[in-house]
């Protein structure tokens, strides 16, 4: 843990449970599929340690954010394939909403602080 | 998703553990398989890139438990707790000692007796429809319960339609020829479908047969389970067999089962079929048999005693039967074996809940104060990240391992208590109490005691949660602060400490009615001496002792060899001894006399000449008898003063004639004396009239010895037995016991014995509970106080001022809980006045001395802490914050 915060920037507490959500609303995917997406769309900043993942994966399933089921892959693989339930969507506008009010708010400490 | 269906899943999860981590551990294989994937692609060797993703990923077991962590209850740090909450014990051994301690006793003394009330009043009787069963009697207006005559009986049985079966029982004594010499026997002399009413069948051979219970039917017998083992070693093949009971033979023909008992035959080991009957038995007014009868399906209880008083109304005319204004008694079965403790086991039993209630009002305090103690300890563990819900969860471990800890010891007091309480009973008690049999721990009274346990469980866990949430951490760390927060837990502790002064008020006072109702019981005038004297009951076989001179003769015999033997002063007989009961009843009139109305029942003594010197007992007028009243004589009775007011209120009675109707023997007797009172009826009731008339002139064969020595009489009982057996072998030797023991024994005296002395444990208990309670409440707050008492003592106040602040709180707790103990208390009196004896459920004697009681004991346990307080020096106490 403490090595990988010195490489890279850790998320903010309480954003890997939107980003999840927000990966799935395009698609089912599996753990490694979320992980993966989170890298790339995020030009390989943000990464998401297993570690972390997993748990945060049955937090959602147990607040029936997501619902999960055994599927096959495109490589005739099983995995297990996470889905964004309504209750989950709902969430997510949420959590979006939160954040965009506490990143304006440090926005705004951040300008006026440059400008004193 | 709601809480309800979140716990749900958590619980499907954890019964699906299996299932959860195989699930996780291939999703999380797949998972470093394709992170192994794209290393290749990012051109690693295969074996490079397992190794890389392997790192990656880094300890398999331990993410999976961080996932499993989210879902599942935290198993481990229950464990946690359980183990610091046991260290928090051995560190204070006192606090965990204690609290056990009382909450054993708690449970344990109100599981146990809830044990005795469940087995009695709870359990239905070991019959078939038991709830049907009803005993049915006579009644009149003296006696609510009165016993049938068999004609009676027959009629009844012929005519009524609420009972689908009637039958009758009468119990009676036999010698049972045994290798070493006649034995004393109780038998039950019942009509045919006596266990057909009951629904009870053999478990070996069979029932009566319908010849068998007409008149000179075969003589046959039922054994009782436990003579079937004792007397014939439990052989099958004791069916058809015969035994000789007082020289006539009676063939066995069936065995009851072992849960089989009839309370009110207490340990009859013989049944046998009723078809022979004396001259009284066969007379309408010759009342010896009690009725049972199973109630036909839809009758009710109050419909059936209608019909029955109507019977009798109607017998009473057609057979002018005076004196007696007759009715019929319809009482179910179970109230008629269960109604004499009823009362005492409901006292009891709201003894023990009171004691209960002092007893968790206790242990929680205890563990308030102790988690006030710990206020900064939580405080630190909170400063320290321990979540609100993680020390709430540390407190409920304790309170419950408390709990657990305090029922478990306490189910086995409670199992001790059960067995010491059943010993303590007397044989002969016992044996009418079959109940006592089923007391024990089973699966009614575990049930009991689990759920008496589980509340105090939750009441332990959730006082000190209670007071955690109303305190932040802030709060906790600021050593100064003496806020809000303690001032809650002083009112909290003084209501609490109010309550147990109140209830142990409540006790107190109970036990103080009760114990003064025994004193009183003890102490009531018998009108004889009981010291000295030496008991045994005596049986002489009719079949050896055929005639009045054979039956006479055997009677002085045995008076000359007892009053010969060493330390014996007189020896006498009577067909009943004193304090015995108010039986063996006499209808009489006064010769001369228009009918005396419906009260004319009397008890009826058969004596031999000197009994009434023997027993000390003082004459009023006339004489008393002598050797010349024999049967070659006119009757001649002695009465009591009790005969003599109701009868003879104006009157001279000596020289008056008593006349009864019992055939066989003089009907018409002359009084020539009146004795002062002797009691002869249980201590408990009033006294009755009693006759007393000369047993030669009666011709008893079955009679009790009173022998006075002025040696310890219980010496003397041995040789009583051996000297009767020496006069004949054939005589049936029984119940050799001392006078005082026989008053002792008596079911008055132990029943109020025994709830004294229960009662007055529980109120003792609930004394020391109540006043260490209170004890603790000021110690706390003196403790809370001493910045405050070392301000005053710096500002000049003196010792004596402090003493006063302190006990002030003190005396008005005790107070409060005074006031408030004693209203209840005269309620609750009320309610046990069953129980009293010559005392008022509001006699100010017993409240005011539980009030100076409980006042002292209050002031000394305050009068410790006033002293600490009133010695503290003013510059420590300012010091030390």
């Amino acid at each position: 843990m403490v090595k990988s915060m010195a490489k890279k920037p850790d998320l903010f507490p309480g954003t890997l449970d939107m980003l999840i959500l927000k990966t799935l609303t395009r698609s089912p995917l599996h753990g490694y599929g979320i992980a993966l997406s989170i890298k790339r769309l995020s030009d390989d900043v943000l990464t998401v340690e297993e570690g972390s993942l997993y748990p945060a994966l049955q937090r959602l399933l147990l607040q029936g954010w997501v619902k999960a089921e055994w599927k096959m892959t495109e490589t005739n693989r099983r995995a297990r394939f996470y889905t964004l339930t309504a209750a989950g969507r709902k969430q997510l506008g949420i959590e979006m909403s939160q954040f965009e009010q506490m990143i304006a708010a440090i926005g705004r400490v951040m300008s006026d602080a440059q400008e004193a | 998703m709601n809480p309800i269906s979140r716990f749900i899943k958590k619980l499907s999860i954890l019964f699906g553990q299996e299932r959860f981590s195989s699930e996780l551990d291939e999703e999380m294989a797949f998972h470093r398989e394709q992170v192994e994937k794209s290393f290749i692609a990012d051109g690693m060797t295969p074996e490079a890139a397992h190794y890389a993703a392997r790192r990656q990923f880094g300890n398999a077991t331990k993410l999976r438990e961080q996932s499993q962590k989210v879902l599942s209850f935290r198993a481990e740090t229950v464990a946690q707790d359980l183990r610091f909450g046991l260290r928090q014990w051995t560190k204070n051994p006192g606090f965990a000692l204690t609290a056990i301690v009382i909450l054993a006793l708690g449970v344990g003394v109100s599981t146990a007796i809830f044990g005795f009330v469940d087995a009695a009043l709870l359990q239905p009787l070991p019959y078939r429809d038991p709830d049907r069963l009803m005993s049915v009697n006579e009644s009149d207006i003296t006696s609510s319960r009165w016993p049938l005559s068999y004609l009676d009986y027959l009629d009844w049985q012929r005519l009524n339609k609420s009972f689908s079966s009637l039958d009758v029982y009468s119990g009676a004594g036999f010698l049972l020829r045994t290798p070493s010499g006649a034995e004393p026997v109780q038998a039950e002399r019942v009509s045919g479908g006596f266990f057909q009413t009951l629904g009870v069948q053999p478990v070996l051979g069979r029932d009566f047969n319908p010849g068998e219970n007409r008149p000179v039917g075969a003589n046959v017998a039922i054994l009782s389970y436990g003579a079937w083992v004792h007397r014939f070693g439990g052989r099958r093949e004791v069916v058809g067999q015969s035994v000789d009971l007082d020289h006539e033979s009676y063939t066995i023909i069936g065995v009851l089962p072992r849960t089989f008992t009839f309370a009110p035959s207490g340990n009859t080991e013989f049944w046998i079929p009723l078809n022979t009957f004396s001259t009284h038995e066969k007379m309408r007014t010759f009342y010896n048999f009690w009725g049972i009868g199973r109630l036909r399906d839809g009758v009710a209880v109050p419909a059936a005693v209608a019909e029955m008083g109507a019977i009798a109304k109607q017998l009473q005319l057609q057979y002018g039967i005076t004196g007696r204004n007759r009715g019929a008694s319809v009482v179910p079965l179970n109230e008629v074996i269960t109604g004499d403790v009823r009362p005492i086991l409901l006292t009891l039993l709201g003894g023990a809940v009171l004691l209960l209630l002092i007893a968790c009002v206790n242990v929680a305090s205890l563990v308030l104060v102790r988690s006030e103690s710990r206020r900064r300890e939580i405080a630190v563990r909170g400063a320290l990240g321990a979540t609100p819900a993680r020390l709430v969860r540390q407190f409920v471990t304790e309170g419950l391992l408390l709990g657990a800890f305090g029922s478990l010891t306490g189910v086995l007091v409670a199992a001790a208590l059960m067995k010491l309480l059943t010993g303590l009973v007397p044989k002969d008690m016992a044996a009418k109490m079959p109940f006592l049999g089923g007391v024990a721990l089973n699966a009614r009274t575990g049930a009991v005691a689990a759920a008496i346990a589980i509340m105090a469980a939750l009441l332990l866990a959730a006082a000190p949660t209670l007071r955690l949430s109303f305190q932040s951490v802030h709060d906790g760390l600021a050593e100064g602060d003496r806020g809000a927060a303690s001032l809650f837990w002083q009112k909290l502790g003084s209501s609490m400490v109010t309550v147990e002064l109140a209830v142990a008020v409540v006790l107190l006072a109970g036990a103080g009615l009760l114990g003064q109702s025994l004193y009183r019981l003890l102490h009531v005038p018998l009108g004889f001496d009981p010291e000295h004297i030496a008991t045994v009951q005596v049986m002489a076989p009719a079949t050896t002792y055929k005639n009045d001179e054979q039956k006479t003769g055997v009677r002085q015999e045995i008076l000359r060899r007892i009053s010969s033997l060493p330390g014996v002063e007189s020896a006498d007989l009577t067909s009943m001894l004193p304090v015995q009961c108010d039986c063996n009843i006499d209808s009489i009139q006064i010769q001369g006399r228009p009918s005396p109305g419906d009260h004319n029942d009397v008890n009826e003594r058969h004596i031999s000449t000197g009994y009434l010197s023997t027993l000390r007992a003082s004459l009023v007028r006339g004489r008393f008898f002598t050797e010349g009243d024999d049967a070659s004589r006119p009757g001649v009775a002695v009465i009591n003063q009790a005969l003599a007011r109701k009868f003879f209120p104006d009157k001279d009675p000596i020289g008056q004639r008593i006349t009864d109707d019992e055939g066989g023997r003089p009907s018409v007797w002359e009084i020539v004396g009146v004795v002062d009172d002797v009691r002869e009826g249980p201590l408990d009731t009033s006294m009755m009239p009693t006759e007393y008339f000369p047993i030669n002139q009666t011709g008893d064969q079955f009679f009790s010895l009173a022998v006075r020595t002025h040696l310890d009489p219980e010496s003397l009982l041995p040789l009583l037995a051996s000297t009767l057996h020496q006069i004949d072998t054939n005589l049936g030797v029984s119940d050799e016991a001392t006078m005082n023991a026989k008053i002792g024994g008596t079911q008055a005296a132990l029943l109020h014995r025994s709830s004294a002395w229960l009662v007055g444990g529980f109120a003792a208990v609930a004394l020391v509970l109540g006043v260490v309670g209170l004890y603790g409440v000021i110690a706390y707050s003196v403790s809370q106080r001493t910045r405050e008492i070392g301000v005053r003592m710096a500002l000049g106040a003196q010792r004596s001022s402090v003493y006063a602040l302190v006990l002030r709180q003190a005396g008005w707790l005790t107070g409060t809980g005074l006031a408030i103990g004693l209203t209840c208390s005269v309620g609750v009196s009320l309610l046990i006045r069953s129980l009293l004896f010559g005392v008022h459920a509001w006699d100010a004697a017993t409240l005011g001395g539980v009030a100076a009681l409980l006042g002292v004991a209050s002031m000394v346990a305050s009068f410790l802490p006033a002293r600490r307080a009133a010695s503290v020096n003013p510059t420590h106490a300012l010091r030390a914050e």
